[in-house]
């Protein structure tokens, strides 16, 4: 049973360089991963000795938490660096606090970074593995996985669906790794917005754009409501949030003109009452929950990908003596 | 690698079926009995062997044996060699393992690294009075001081050759080949 493994190669910088075969690698590897967190002990020893940076130069608790559950998870050593506080604040660069960092002989990076690009940047710089927790408006890859796995196991299959993500487009690298990520397994997108959150030439990704939401509702079998981010207001990108809630936001009485349940998704932290009604979001079609769950699951599969992604002595192995276990397991 | 592999068959159908009765005695001999007994097949075609000898087992003695499934994926010691399995199993054991007589049920045992594991990971879900190992076709070849309790065949190997065990829920049919 030698079949020609997809390999996900040093980082994970975002989807749109996947091919779709390796996006369901992701996917079915953390497939068990989630039974892991289910055990009494939730430990398992497949990342023991491994050191793992969480480079944080953005606020997060979610992913850096879920990040940090799973490394623990796969019994990695973690150490998790902030931006202020560090001598990041004194003007170190990016790629000097990595080299530093590395000098200390790590294995791993888990970066997030204001600047779109940051974490391909610092893939190309490092021996390291990098991953992608975020970078500018560029690509958040693990949320994209996560938000797959959980379409996945709610429909039992992407292919064909009609997904929609809903809000602010034109800042959120959640979108833009959905929309890789979905286009490539096979799914319908669908982006709905104000015109001035919706980038220019979206279309040409492959996706349809709804002007109104209520046209998007009619459409979708999964919303996935963006984070409106509240500053963006200030810029003057949207008027009031009142408006925004009454044009804009996910109501159950708009829900109930469709003619199939949609599935409701959220990447966190929710606005409630700004771009989802709270009884939405804790509705009976919501899986916002279960996004958060799956997070930990493909972000183990991802580390633990990554971890042994050494082919050339994957063949040396298999040529030499082979594993224990019989049949054509090898 | 000589250019050509030699294929002989070292249980065939009726040879397996007859190796996995005794096989169901013997565990229930090693148990005294079935109270405490649970067997875990390791994945995958361990799952199925233990799936079998639990059914000969309940046919004789009339009584239900829990059984489960243990992947070792993420315990093995060659990560860096190997490279990660990408089709990792299912793990599910039954019941609480604590106080019980667990039996590992694995197709080949060979250099007993994957036993390794398993006793490792086993050990995370509970501390069972006593663990014993059950195997289709012991290849010799150890690499760590390990053995078993119950062998269907025992069979002298070298490095170079390959135990091929096909079960018939997965494969087809029941056979164990050894090709050199």
């Amino acid at each position: 049973m030698t079949v020609n493994l997809p390999n996900l190669g040093k980082d994970l910088t975002g989807l749109e360089h996947l091919t779709p075969e390796q996006i369901r690698l992701i996917l079915d590897t953390a497939e068990p991963f989630k039974e892991v967190s289910e055990r009494p002990i939730k430990k398992v020893p497949a990342l023991r000795g491994k050191t793992i940076v969480n480079l944080f130069f953005e606020a997060s608790t979610r992913t850096r938490i879920s990040f940090e559950f799973a490394e623990k998870r796969l019994s990695a050593d973690t150490v998790n660096v902030a931006a202020t506080g560090s001598s990041v604040s004194k003007g170190e660069t990016l790629v000097d606090t990595a080299k530093n960092l590395e000098a200390m002989r790590i294995d791993m990076v888990v970066i997030r970074h204001p600047s779109s690009g940051a974490a391909g940047f610092l893939g190309q710089r490092i021996r390291s593995n990098v991953i992608n927790a975020g970078d500018g408006k560029h690509e958040h890859p693990t949320q994209a996985l996560l938000d797959l796995l959980t379409i996945r196991d709610k429909h039992g299959k992407i292919e064909g669906l009609n997904v929609c993500l809903v809000g602010d487009v034109l800042h959120s690298r959640v979108a833009r790794s959905n929309i890789w990520g979905l286009t490539k397994l096979g799914a319908h997108v669908g982006v709905c917005g104000p015109h001035t959150l919706m980038p220019r030439g979206i279309e040409e990704l492959g996706v349809k754009f709804f002007p109104r939401i209520e046209e998007a509702i009619e459409w979708a079998d999964v919303l996935n409501i963006l984070r409106l981010q509240l500053e963006r207001m200030e810029k003057g990108f949207i008027p009031s949030l009142r408006e925004y809630y009454r044009v804009w936001g996910v109501t159950p009485e708009r829900l109930e003109r469709s003619p199939r349940p949609i599935t409701i998704m959220h990447p966190g932290p929710m606005n409630r009452g700004v771009e989802i009604d709270s009884r939405v979001a804790d509705g009976p079609h919501s899986v916002i929950l279960d996004q958060v769950t799956n997070g930990v699951a493909v972000r183990m599969a991802v580390l633990y990908l990554l971890a042994g992604g050494r082919p050339e002595l994957a063949d040396a192995a298999k040529r030499g003596t082979g594993a224990g276990g019989g049949g054509s397991a090898e | 690698m000589p250019p050509k592999s030699e294929r002989t068959i070292l249980l065939d159908a009726r040879a397996m079926s007859r190796a996995l009765q005794r096989m169901a005695v013997e565990v229930a001999e090693l148990a005294h009995g079935t109270a405490d007994l649970v067997l875990i097949g390791i994945q995958r075609r361990g799952v199925e062997l233990a799936e079998r000898i639990a059914k000969v087992i309940e046919k004789d003695e009339g009584v239900a044996v829990p059984r489960g499934a243990l992947d070792i994926t993420l315990y093995r010691d060659d990560l860096e060699t190997v490279g990660p399995n990408p089709v990792i199993g299912e793990t599910r054991l039954p019941v609480d393992l604590t106080g019980k007589h667990a039996v590992i049920v694995d197709d080949v045992l060979y250099t007993g690294r994957t036993v390794r594991a398993a006793l490792d990971e086993l050990a995370d879900f509970g501390r069972p009075k006593r663990i014993s190992l059950c195997v289709l076709v012991d290849r010799g070849g150890r690499e760590l001081p390990i053995q078993a309790d119950v062998v269907g065949k025992a069979v002298k190997t070298g490095p170079g050759d390959r135990v091929e065990v096909q079960v018939e829920e997965l494969d087809g049919r029941d056979q164990v080949d050894l090709v050199r």
